[in-house]
């Protein structure tokens, strides 16, 4: 069971990434340069945070043309785990594998701080290691992550069960309080209609661990790793 | 040799946290009658061929220039 963390020219949540997959987890990773054309023998793509391009236009749109984005177009269209993280969810909106797009957060301010998202949908391969309505602990640092999307977009959203995550107070609440962005429905993730492709703005490869102060967001890595043991 | 010049806009009903910001300063600067600011991008493209201009930057512009999910664009072919 192999990760391939792909970098880009600005990426810098790469490391974290990677350190989680290899000293976490303890599983086989390798960095996968953008220029690379093939991700063949890779389980799960992980597009790590970052700001690739300078978010030059727009948030991932450059990257989004990178050479290995074909190849992991192709990885998510045949079924296959692909997880954005931050700038990674960016570029996945940029690259159709999501819908929607990210836009500057409501308050114009660069937000980095902890925050609460509720598991919105447990029966996923993302979060089956986590119950429903569990509240996470997870930092997000983004200046471009307020979520929309239009109605039906959103309708379909959550017909589907594709929003996975929703930002919430400590007590699971969501509200406008609790919505650090604007995002449109609280919104922090989401999955593409097959469920093997997720996006979200907050990181759970920084809250993988007690000694960062909290290991909420192994969960995510966690039920992946059971998806993919039962492939 | 075509120039083109392409406005790229967020769409009105998306709220514009950039002018939002702009609109503020304005106020403090005394202008109370600003209503409201959009702001978008303006791009040049000085293209080497003739042939099918508004149809290629109408694809450059569905495909990377503007986010059809958020932005409108329009264009014009200036020489």
């Amino acid at each position: 069971m192999k990760f391939g963390v792909v970098r880009f020219p600005g990426s810098n949540c790469d490391q974290d990434a990677y350190y989680v997959i290899r000293d976490v987890l303890r599983r086989p990773v390798d960095y996968i340069w953008h220029q690379e054309s093939s991700v063949r023998g890779y389980d799960c793509i992980i597009l790590p945070g970052g700001f690739s391009y300078g978010d030059y236009l727009r948030t991932g749109a450059i990257a989004r043309f990178s050479p290995v984005m074909d190849a992991v177009i192709r990885h998510a269209q045949d079924g296959r785990p692909v997880l954005g993280i931050c700038n990674g969810f960016q570029i996945l909106c940029e690259a159709h594998l999501l819908p929607g797009a990210l836009m500057r957060n409501i308050d114009r301010k660069f937000i980095c701080k902890w925050v609460h998202i509720r598991v919105e949908n447990a029966r996923t391969p993302w979060t089956q290691a986590a119950r429903e309505g569990q509240v996470l602990r997870i930092p997000i640092a983004h200046g471009e992550g307020r979520y929309v999307a239009d109605d039906a977009t959103l309708a379909e959203l959550n017909a589907e069960g594709r929003v996975l995550f929703r930002y919430c107070d400590a007590e699971g609440t969501v509200d406008a309080a609790a919505n650090p962005n604007g995002s449109m429905e609280n919104i922090a993730g989401i999955a593409n209609k097959n469920f093997n492709v997720l996006g979200m703005m907050p990181h759970p490869e920084r809250a993988s661990e007690r000694i960062l102060g909290s290991t909420h967001g192994r969960v995510i890595f966690e039920s992946l790793l059971t998806a993919l043991l039962r492939a | 040799m075509p120039q083109v010049h392409v406005y790229v806009t967020l769409k009105p009903t998306l709220l514009d946290a950039q002018g939002r910001a702009v609109q503020d300063a304005l106020h403090a600067l005394g202008y109370p009658d600003v209503e409201d600011v959009r702001i978008g991008k303006f791009i040049v493209l000085s293209l080497r061929d003739e042939s099918d201009v508004e149809q290629k930057v109408a694809d450059m512009c569905n495909r990377l220039l503007a986010n059809p999910v958020i932005e409108d664009y329009r264009f014009e072919v200036v020489k």
